[in-house]
């Protein structure tokens, strides 16, 4: 096909101009969409709470405005001790395991990278395992099974990266391999510690766990904790965004580009270890948030990361919230566990993503 | 000036590049030409620190790349890798602009300058109307030149290419190098296709089980009796109506076409080129 046959297009400055415009557009959609998503959240529940009394209730203690006008103590009660966290706490853990995602696929060059490919959640699910079943941290009370989750996807985060390392080198492919290896080996302690504990109320408390809820959601340092890792690692990915265009180009390329892969590599890890870390110590194992969400930014603003990943915590947190909301409504007065929801909703919307994608591609 | 001397590397027990000596001089285009597996690749990544040989020292403009950070050396040195490694979903303006990495501190965007020399690059090789285009969508020749556009938006002193005609039709392939040698800066190309090395290069130094076995220009180079043993084919070399060399190939067995006759070059012309370490 030779050159003179493709029509002149717009000049490049004008393309960059319009897929700004997109992504800005997208990011202020989604902002308000988030918002809009809170407040419904809040007021869903047993007890429906008027979205105008959510919002007075809000800025009253936002405000420390005393005396709830037309607002009952239990109705106060119940928004501000247990909803409004319990979104809170969705939103973080959306946005965090969404932009993880995003992160991960493009430090492993692989679309099906997630924060659980990596075996960082195997390693948080062993710590919480072993806090229900045989009391690990006990002394820290009600902190013990976050500490213990938390502590253990960092070990695992650690351990992956230990073993993908060799002559100081950290590859995409070692990364992968470990990370799948170490899943499977914590996966399988995980079991063992059900097995061994015996005990059956424990084993369902784990299983409870494994599937991930937000109902553990208050006001408390986990909370803090989840809400400010993911503020800081979202900011700080973003920020960095041009390196992980540049991680999905290839090593050569960076090294063409006067980047150290392995250097670009441990630094991300870290960062995705503590954001996954936080985000499945608060609300257990929750599945395709990270796998699916990145698919559907990069289709709506492209795949340039530092317009993708606004985009992708704040598609991911209202994703996460929506699907929370079936979770507590489906099967009402029992909470289903969120991550059947998002299992449930997301292994379809994958399948239709990669059938779509590879139609696009060769046409 | 780029100085690579002694250069030489194993991966694990298999030496791929010995002692090895290479000198690229301001403003040429010097190719790097040899069978599957010589060391060529091995050798262009050594020239910009993308592997660090066993032994030997490389220096560009007379500082050792060694005592240069990588991304002062980025500056100086643009590469375009082979481009099957390549599966950018990002638009080829955005590709382009990670062309500018190397002088934008981590944490900071392109600014409208960066933009300015990103949408002159792609029309620097005439891409600007594939700006933005998804670059896993592009052709072959077409995804070549945004990768060199990325190469030019470092604003190099030096260009090194791997390969750039690899699964190019002949048309790509020409257009490429023509644009390559078009452009003013130093280059060294890795290429397989000796006639295209012969039309585009101003030297060549032929690689052979990672030792150099010739350095010349083509006419010196491209000879039957030095093409012959290194790629183990026979060849006779034609000339052009433009006057370029160019080598026709049959297989060793000897039914092929091109007969074992080099008109053209005595055995004094060849012998005078070989140089002396060659093993």
């Amino acid at each position: 096909m030779p050159p003179a046959t493709t029509t002149a297009g717009p000049a490049p400055a004008e393309g960059l101009r319009s897929a700004r415009r997109r992504s800005a557009a997208w990011t202020a959609g989604l902002a308000v969409a988030l918002v809009l998503t809170a407040v419904v959240c809040v007021a869903v529940g047993p007890v429906t709470i008027a979205p105008w009394t959510v919002l007075t209730i809000v800025q009253q203690a936002l405000l420390g405005d005393p005396g709830g006008a037309g607002a009952s103590a239990a109705e106060q009660t119940i928004v501000l001790d247990v909803r409004v966290p319990r979104v809170l706490l969705g939103a973080a853990v959306g946005a965090a395991l969404a932009v993880c995602g995003a992160a991960l696929q493009a430090m492993v060059r692989n679309p099906l990278a997630d924060p659980y490919v990596l075996g960082i959640s195997g390693g948080a699910s062993t710590g919480a395992a072993a806090a229900i079943l045989f009391g690990a941290g006990a002394a820290l009370g009600q902190q013990a099974l976050p500490t213990s989750a938390f502590l253990g996807a960092l070990a695992a985060g650690v351990l992956v990266l230990t073993v993908a390392r060799t002559a100081g080198r950290v590859t995409s492919v070692r990364l992968l391999l470990s990370g799948v290896a170490v899943g499977y080996a914590l996966s399988a302690l995980t079991s063992f510690l059900v097995f061994a504990s015996g005990s059956a109320e424990g084993a369902r408390s784990v299983m409870f766990w494994l599937l991930g809820s937000l109902s553990l959601a208050r006001w408390d340092a986990t909370l803090v904790a989840a809400v400010a890792v993911t503020v800081v690692g979202v900011a700080v990915l973003t920020a960095g965004a041009r390196t992980l265009d540049v991680l999905g180009a290839g090593d050569a390329t960076m090294h063409a580009l006067g980047y150290s892969p392995s250097r670009a590599r441990v630094a991300l890890l870290v960062v995705v270890s503590l954001c996954t870390g936080v985000a499945v110590a608060a609300a257990g194992s929750i599945g395709f948030v990270g796998l699916v969400v990145p698919h559907l930014a990069r289709r709506a603003v492209g795949a340039l990361h530092a317009r993708m990943l606004p985009v992708c915590a704040l598609l991911g947190a209202v994703l996460l919230l929506w699907a929370d909301v079936l979770a507590r409504t489906l099967m009402a007065p029992r909470e289903l566990p969120i991550g059947i929801v998002t299992a449930m909703v997301g292994a379809p919307f994958l399948l239709v993503l990669v059938r779509r994608a590879r139609l696009g591609r060769e046409p | 000036m780029i100085v690579a001397d002694g250069v030489s590397h194993a991966y694990g027990d298999t030496a791929v590049l010995a002692d090895v000596a290479l000198r690229a001089a301001d403003g040429e285009v010097l190719g790097l030409v040899g069978p599957n597996g010589s060391g060529k690749t091995t050798l262009l990544r050594a020239l910009h620190r993308a592997l660090v040989p066993d032994a030997g020292a490389v220096a560009v403009d007379g500082d050792d790349v060694d005592a240069l950070s990588a991304r002062s050396l980025a500056r100086r040195v643009a590469v375009v890798v082979q481009s099957t490694d390549v599966e950018s979903q990002l638009t080829a303006m955005d590709e382009v602009l990670l062309g500018r990495s190397p002088f934008l501190a981590p944490f900071r965007r392109a600014g409208t300058a960066d933009e300015e020399i990103a949408a002159r690059s792609l029309e620097r090789v005439g891409a600007a109307h594939l700006a933005g285009r998804e670059v896993a969508t592009l052709s072959g020749g077409e995804r070549q030149r945004v990768l060199v556009a990325r190469a030019l938006a470092q604003e190099p002193r030096y260009l090194l290419l791997d390969e750039p005609t690899n699964h190019l039709d002949v048309h790509y392939q020409h257009e490429v190098l023509h644009l390559v040698r078009d452009l003013d800066v130093t280059v060294v190309v890795v290429l397989h296709d000796l006639n295209l090395a012969a039309r585009y290069c101003d030297r060549l130094v032929m690689i052979e089980r990672g030792r150099v076995r010739a350095v010349g220009t083509p006419q010196d180079v491209l000879v039957p009796d030095l093409v012959e043993p290194v790629y183990g084919v026979r060849a006779q070399r034609v000339t052009a109506q433009d006057g370029c060399p160019q080598m026709l190939f049959a297989h060793r067995s000897g039914d092929g076409a091109p007969s074992a006759h080099h008109a053209d070059v005595t055995d004094a012309d060849v012998t005078d080129k070989v140089p002396a370490r060659s093993g």
